[in-house]
């Protein structure tokens, strides 16, 4: 990152600017170095300067775009876990090799680590010194004044009559500390200097927080980085479902599911609770191009913030969270809870309540899985759909017609047998597996399978039992969030967003005036400008600073026409073109 | 709670949709005619001044002797470095053609507020609006720069762009105006959508001059070879050098725009989704044109990168947004597909 990292093209005139165009020890400056003889540390010292040479960042910025991309042609684990596993099975040539390059875990990978973190070493290495520099150069004062001023990009100069000068006790002296008091104003830091000889000069330059701003960009994206590993490392997060009526604590046990930060210990869970009293949903029912669109979730829930603290009523909608002992709660999904009643072939209750049932489109027609292992003498399982507002077509096929519950309908196969429960492994709640059960009826068997209405109660085959769909409910499904990282990364990030403006749109500039005394009377004054990086707002500056001058100097009835303008304007055209030059490809 | 939509005032504004496509359609063909006769123009004039004199008179017309860049030796370039107005001849068909762009402008202005005012929120809450909304800011972007710049020899260029955004928009992603699912209400929409279609519409401006900036550059190098000049329409252009610089120019705001896009699309992620950053497949590619763009504004900094490679840079950003607006809008899932396809 060296100067012109962030701002644009070197500048031409690298014996003015001493622009460090290229950053020290970069290839260039370094080609004279034999390899084979640099030792250890020599070795360690050039690995360092290829590490922070701006060819060697660009090339790794380039690499981070590339890396990042196949994150979005494969499946990720962290976001879809279950469809990576499906993905796998279902390639089974190619899926053990992508996931040994880690193409399902690309930004947690080694790959995509060593880029990002090269990346940033490479960063505070220039960051580092250029800070000192910037520190040096803001103590300093501004450069010396060049001898020929009329070699810079943008200068002019302008001539005040012998008698006019007399008149007004102007000296070039005088003159020198008067542009130096203007230009001050005008927000630059100045500095006069030969002011006792003949020909005194003022330095002056302008727009430091060019240079500033460069760094706190730089400075702010370790920083995001950081917040990020902050989070990382002492957040966590988790998911429930909850059911109308039903609540939810903040403590382990209350998840359905927990990822925990690196450095995650369960104290730190506040054990606030939530209930769900109620969830409104409205579907478009006025636009038939978009008829049973969502239109709005809403979630009652009542809060507690611990055991024994008032109760508070509050509302949950999508893309407004609830913040609640250091989390924040988040609506991400809902949908329909049947609530069936199962009963065993010796008539006992064997499972009851709400069943969640996972939608699969924008109708709602969702899947379901109801498991009974209490049942006996066999455990009970049934596989279905959950169809809100059921039709059948003309194949016998049923569907769901409307998101809205107008003719819910359970439609089910049932199964009996070993359950697979019994033996302690983690089982996924919505999904049956029916290998080692038996089929007591389906869809295709010949009396069809299980097709239940609100109240209504199937008598399995074989004695086996009952299955009764008693009313329905609607679920949310919550994420629960803690990060503390995130407060850091949207400070850094908003400082790196306005450093980046100000690295982009401050011209650093830098203004000389000399100011000196013809034989014949006149005060001569010159000046000239020059930017560092790229500013097409230069000549403009310098024609402004010229009428600054003028206004002072020039007395109206004088006769604008001693005034002369002879360099500005047709520099400032020019100007552009001396950034040209530098053109090296 | 989202308020009913106005489906008539929606009607309307496509109706305006249809006579914005159709006035810029004529306008391209003028900005085209331009670039004929000019050149044809600027070629026979050229022959007379031959014929009169043996050395090339139209050197001083446009570029400023002294510069490298503009020292084409054969074919003297007629544009303006600076690109400001005044020198050159005069051109009717550009006139002409300027002047249909602000008509079908103001046109298609009203066409997007129509929309807006017909569905009672910003008219930005799909892929038909984004797309629409996004070539008015085009056209609004590219003739604003007109009041100040002479850039009518990109004219042909980003019309052209603009015509080929509405036909996608009408053709590829139809959407009658409706109210907005619940996962985009939120005032975000309004912020975060709508720089993002403003740097987008800035990034389209720069990729057209990015193109030109890579045929002019061919062609400078062919005429220092000697050899002749066979893009001859590309007089009307201004040298390799000043079309990177202000393409630069507009690339550094768009940049900013889009580092806002990507931090506002953050926050509103952590509202929405409970996380700031998830590598959904949209964030993962707003992150590589970010990064592309960051590589572009470093490029011009690094010797051997400035010139053609910092221009094929920027070729491949916009390429990347094109590819994320469409391909990953309507092929790859993640939690930003909801734009109505």
């Amino acid at each position: 990152m060296e100067s012109n990292r962030l701002d644009g093209r070197p500048t031409v005139k690298q014996d003015v600017t001493q622009d460090t165009t290229e950053r020290p020890g970069t290839p260039e400056t370094q080609s004279d170095v034999v390899l084979p003889s640099l030792g250890f540390f020599g070795t360690l010292r050039w690995a360092w300067t290829q590490l922070t040479s701006m060819r060697t960042a660009l090339f790794l910025l380039l690499l981070l775009a590339v890396a990042a991309v196949p994150g979005s042609l494969f499946p990720q684990r962290p976001a879809n876990p279950a469809v990576v596993t499906q993905y796998i099975q279902d390639n089974p040539d190619t899926g053990p090799i992508l996931d040994w390059f880690q193409l399902f875990d690309v930004y947690s990978s080694v790959w995509f680590s060593a880029i990002y973190l090269l990346l940033f070493i490479s960063l505070i290495g220039c960051v580092i010194p250029r800070a000192i520099a910037h520190f040096r150069a803001v103590r300093s004062k501004p450069p010396r004044t060049p001898k020929r001023l009329s070699r810079l990009p943008v200068h002019g100069m302008l001539e005040v009559p012998a008698d006019q000068a007399r008149r007004t006790g102007l000296t070039p002296a005088t003159a020198a500390e008067q542009a130096a008091v203007m230009l001050r104003k005008r927000g630059y830091r100045v500095d006069v200097r030969d002011a006792s000889t003949d020909r005194p000069s003022v330095g002056a330059e302008r727009g430091l927080a060019k240079e500033l701003g460069n760094l706190v960009f730089h400075t702010s994206l370790i920083g995001v980085l950081v917040s990020v590993a902050v989070g990382g490392l002492f957040g966590y997060n988790g998911q429930k479902i909850v059911v109308e009526g039903d609540s939810f604590v903040n403590t382990l046990i209350g998840y359905d599911s927990f990822s925990p930060g690196s450095n995650f210990s369960d104290d730190r869970l506040e054990p606030y609770s939530l209930r769900l009293d109620s969830f409104d949903v409205r579907f478009d029912r006025e636009q038939e191009s978009h008829y049973g669109q969502p239109l709005d979730f809403t979630a009652n829930v009542t809060t507690q913030d611990g055991p024994g603290a008032p109760e508070e009523a509050q509302v949950l909608k999508v893309n407004a969270p609830i913040t609640i002992g250091g989390t924040n709660v988040y609506l991400v999904g809902n949908g329909y809870a049947p609530m069936v009643t199962v009963r065993d072939g010796e008539g006992n209750i064997a499972s009851e309540g709400p069943v969640v049932s996972v939608p699969s489109d924008g109708l709602y027609t969702s899947l379901i899985v109801i498991k009974a292992p209490d049942a006996k003498p066999d455990q009970l399982g049934f596989v279905g759909f959950f169809l809100p507002t059921a039709f059948v077509d003309e194949q016998g096929v049923s569907f769901s017609r409307d998101p809205d519950p107008f003719n819910p309908q359970l439609n089910l196969n049932s199964y009996y047998g070993d359950l697979g429960l019994d033996d302690g492994t983690p089982e996924n709640v919505y999904v049956l597996d029916t290998a080692d059960l038996t089929e007591l009826n389906s869809r295709t068997s010949d009396d069809g399978g299980i097709v239940l209405g609100v109240g209504q109660t199937f008598d399995l085959p074989e004695g086996k039992g009952s299955v009764t769909f008693d009313g329905l409910k609607r679920y949310v499904a919550l994420d629960i969030h803690h990060d503390p990282g995130e407060v850091g990364a949207l400070v850094f990030s908003t400082l790196a967003l306005l450093g980046l403006t100000a690295s982009l749109f401050i011209g650093r500039r830098r203004l000389w005036v000399r100011t000196g005394e013809h034989p014949d009377g006149r005060l001569v004054v010159e000046y000239g400008l020059l930017a560092r990086g790229e500013d097409h707002r230069l000549p403009a500056e310098g024609q402004a600073v010229e009428k600054l001058l003028a206004d002072r100097w020039l007395e109206p009835q004088g006769g604008a026409g001693e005034h002369k303008v002879p360099e500005a304007a047709s520099s400032a055209a020019g100007t552009g073109q001396s950034h040209h030059n530098a053109k090296d490809n | 709670m989202p308020q009913p939509v106005n489906a008539e005032l929606g009607q309307a504004s496509e109706l305006f949709m249809l006579l914005a496509s159709i006035a810029y359609v004529a306008a391209l063909i003028f900005f085209v005619l331009d670039l004929v006769r000019s050149s044809t123009t600027i070629g026979s004039l050229e022959t007379r001044l031959a014929q009169e004199k043996a050395t090339p008179a139209l050197a001083g017309v446009g570029a400023r002797g002294g510069s490298t860049s503009a020292a084409v030796p054969t074919g003297p370039a007629t544009a303006d470095d600076s690109m400001d107005y005044g020198s050159g001849p005069r051109r009717g068909a550009a006139r002409i053609a300027v002047a249909l762009t602000v008509l079908a402008a103001v046109i298609h202005g009203a066409a997007v507020v129509t929309r807006g005012i017909a569905a009672n929120r910003v008219p930005w809450g799909n892929m038909y609006e984004f797309c629409t909304t996004g070539a008015f800011l085009v056209s609004v972007i590219f003739l604003v720069t007109l009041t100040r710049k002479d850039l009518r020899f990109v004219g042909s260029f980003v019309v052209g762009l603009v015509v080929v955004m509405l036909c996608a928009a009408t053709v590829g992603f139809p959407t009658p105006v409706a109210r907005l699912i619940p996962a985009l209400q939120s005032y975000w929409l309004i912020v975060h959508v709508s720089i993002a279609v403003a740097s987008s519409a800035l990034f389209t401006i720069t990729f057209a001059m990015s193109v030109l900036q890579l045929l002019q550059s061919s062609r400078e190098t062919k005429l220092l070879a000697g050899k002749a000049d066979t893009a001859r329409f590309l007089r009307l252009v201004p040298s390799a050098l000043s079309l990177e610089n202000l393409s630069y120019r507009l690339n550094a705001i768009a940049f900013v725009g889009w580092t806002f896009t990507l931090m506002a699309g953050a926050i509103w992620a952590e509202q929405a989704w409970g996380r700031y950053w998830g590598w959904d497949t949209k964030e993962v590619w707003t992150f590589v044109i970010w990064t592309v763009y960051a590589g572009y504004l470093h490029a011009r900094a690094t010797r051997g990168w400035t010139g053609t490679r910092a221009a094929w840079l920027s070729i491949v950003g916009y390429l990347c947004i094109v590819f994320n607006f469409t391909i990953v809008n309507i092929y790859f899932s993640g939690l930003h597909s909801y734009s109505g396809v």
